[in-house]
């Protein structure tokens, strides 16, 4: 029965189940579990680690990986932060569009080395991880920025509603989170443009037959990633308002475990950001469960959230080997090529 | 031959890779001798090594690891895997003697962990490490929470902080040692021949009969032994462990690798490079360390270097490819 659903949504419904398990799991053995809060405490941390995702999602496809985007994160919001407490009088559209410029900017920094200079991203990027670090560290003397530098709206915009049902409240982070996963995932399916990533991660030769300019959609990739990364730095100074030289450490392994737990394939070429939204969510549904849960400390995060992504690359792995086998299989009896083109 | 006096040999190793390395190595430590009267003593060279000594010692697997085209991002988390497993068996009674062996294992188990998947499942050694070096950071987490442990018995302490034989501690033997096991095994052994085979080519060398599975699995058990000697070194020489020991390590240690001319898509690199990029770090950070230059910056410069370590090969490729007729000459 399973045969006649398309892989990927057949991935994001086995997503999903894994999602409703886990909260059934968790409402079960925690008391008072389901509220109002846990959503918006969750929707809110997810959507800045969405964003990042949906970048690096973009970059995973085309068989790269970018390493530098928890640096991007810090450096953009503490430089927009340092902006904004040297010119409070700044306009919010001026000062997001600076902030995924700066991003866009670091992100360029990255494609022009991977896809100029053909350097592979795992070094060119776990190089950035620290260049741009060290460039926040220096640039920023040891100081910090603090909430109360910040003009008003700034940290009020974290906490601004768009809607509100009971209790329930949907912050416009989420909604912007929200539009660029759908914004992306139009493009990516829809857009001649998006589905380059595509061909390229999932064969750069034929790509390049077919006259698709691989490095150009590389450079772009990591762009994009520079830029999303810059965009989820504004919300992390919006939400947190204290801006440390640490900031955004670690959203890196956040990013790529979001992107691996939604069924984005390593080796680059298939992959959906909707998977992308929901792995995010996933992860931070049990990241923050964790804590509440008497049987096991906070201490239990990172291994249970490692094995997590180490579980579902051996999930996906064998699901699409199984689903490749049996569609080859099919093709063989039906003498077409056609069904494996569909995969 | 228009370059008579030198012999040809000669000639191809000053030009390699190597060569230049150890140019740079050189330079530097004229650099640093000219900046401090003191930095020749052998006091100063020995403090030099002691405070990298676990970050080095692992790069001589790491080694290994990349050129047989694979790449191990959990070291790092074994590393402070190994060293809160020791705090708290320690902690919770068992005579260090007994703990070590066991830490050692459990290093171990950590690489044949990675092995599992990579080995058995096919799955890409970047995904699966990544994922472990969260993992076993995490677990390091849950044995020392935010805790500290320290309070190691005394000749434990002693043999991470004194002299042992001579001048010399014993994590300073200990690398001395395994450099030389390393080198023997990697250019002289044809399970080093074969490490460079599958690094090169996979495919080639499992069609030619190589057990490719077997030698990537004693590859990463080796890391994760190593890995987690290098822990206990650590916690040898601070006296006391936390939860993130040695965090971030990986980016050091592989920088260092692949300075020293390995190719991250394997199949190629040798110990001596890796050595000689062993030097050259180590002087760098010392002599930034002499300009007052923090340990953050220090971390970028590296970053730098190791865009150039894998720049300036491309772009030496390129420029052979456009004279290609020099070295048709060769």
């Amino acid at each position: 029965m399973f045969d006649r659903i398309p892989a990927q949504t057949l991935r994001i419904l086995i997503l999903l189940a894994v999602f409703a398990a886990v909260v059934l799991f968790f409402s079960a053995v925690i008391e008072g579990y389901l509220n109002a809060r846990l959503f918006n405490r969750i929707s809110t941390s997810v959507a800045i680690v969405a964003m990042i995702a949906v970048g690096q999602a973009f970059v995973v496809l085309t068989r790269n990986i970018d390493l530098s985007v928890g640096s991007v994160v810090g450096c953009v919001a503490y430089f927009v932060g340092g902006l904004l407490a040297a010119w409070p009088g700044m306009p919010p559209v001026l000062v997001v569009a600076l902030a995924v410029l700066i991003g866009a900017g670091f992100g360029a920094v990255n494609g022009l080395f991977v896809a100029r200079f053909g350097l592979p991203s795992i070094i060119v990027t776990l190089a950035t991880l620290a260049i741009f670090r060290s460039v926040l560290v220096e640039s920023s003397d040891g100081s910090s920025i603090t909430t109360d530098r910040l003009p008003a709206w700034v940290p009020g915009f974290a906490q601004a509603n768009a809607a509100e049902i009971g209790g329930l409240q949907l912050r416009w982070m989420v909604v912007v989170a929200l539009a660029v996963v759908i914004l992306a995932h139009v493009f990516l399916t829809r857009f001649r443009a998006g589905r380059q990533f595509f061909a390229i991660g999932s064969n750069p030769d034929a790509a390049k037959f077919a006259g698709i300019d691989g490095a150009r959609t590389v450079f772009w990739a990591f762009v994009l990633s520079g830029a999303l990364a810059g965009l989820a730095g504004f919300m992390f100074l919006s939400r947190f308002g204290n801006i440390t030289v640490v900031a955004g450490l670690g959203f890196e392994l956040k990013s790529v475990g979001a992107v691996v737990v939604g069924g984005v394939n390593i080796f680059g070429g298939s992959g959906n950001v909707i998977g992308v939204l929901i792995g995010a969510a996933l992860i931070d549904l049990i990241d923050t469960s964790l804590v509440r849960w008497e049987l096991v400390s906070e201490f239990w995060r990172e291994a249970v959230l490692g094995l997590l992504i180490l579980a579902a690359v051996v999930a996906d792995t064998l699901l699409s080997r199984r689903l490749m086998a049996r569609r080859r299989r099919m093709a063989a009896r039906q003498g077409t090529v056609g069904a494996e083109k569909r995969a | 031959m228009s370059g008579g006096r030198i012999p040809a040999s000669l000639r191809a190793q000053l030009a390699s890779w190597e060569g230049f390395l150890l140019l740079v190595v050189v330079l530097l430590v004229l650099l640093n001798a000219l900046a401090s009267p003191f930095f020749l003593t052998v006091q100063n060279q020995i403090n030099l090594f002691q405070l990298s000594v676990e970050k080095i010692i692992v790069a001589l697997v790491m080694t290994f690891v990349i050129i047989n085209g694979e790449i191990d991002l959990s070291v790092a988390s074994v590393m402070g895997l190994a060293a809160c497993a020791f705090g708290w068996l320690v902690q919770e009674g068992m005579p260090a003697g007994w703990a070590i062996p066991l830490v050692l294992g459990i290093g171990a188990l950590c690489g044949a962990f990675n092995a599992v998947f990579i080995v058995a499942l096919g799955l890409p050694s970047l995904v699966v490490t990544l994922a472990t070096l969260i993992a076993f950071r995490g677990m390091a987490r849950i044995l020392v929470e935010d805790r500290g442990i320290g309070d190691f018995p005394a000749w434990f302490d002693r043999l991470g902080q004194q002299p042992l034989a001579g001048p010399f501690p014993l994590a300073l033997i200990l690398f001395a040692v395994l450099t030389v096991i390393a080198f023997v095994i990697l250019q002289r052994t044809a399970f080093g021949r074969r490490v460079y085979f599958i690094g090169s080519s996979r495919e080639v060398a499992a069609f030619s009969g190589v057990d490719v599975g077997r030698v990537k699995a004693a590859i990463f058990v080796a890391s994760g032994l190593v890995s987690a000697l290098a822990g206990l070194l650590y916690a040898a020489r601070v006296g006391a462990v936390r939860g993130d020991v040695a965090l971030g390590f990986e980016l050091d240690i592989i920088t260092i690798v692949l300075l020293g001319g390995v190719s991250i898509f394997g199949g190629v690199g040798t110990i001596t490079g890796t050595l000689l990029s062993i030097l050259i770090v180590l002087n760098l950070r010392n002599g930034m360390a002499l300009a007052n230059i923090t340990g953050h910056i220090q971390t970028g410069v590296l970053g730098v270097l190791l865009i150039l370590s894998v720049m300036v090969p491309a772009i030496r490729d390129r420029a052979r490819r456009l004279f290609g007729a020099r070295e048709v000459a060769r």
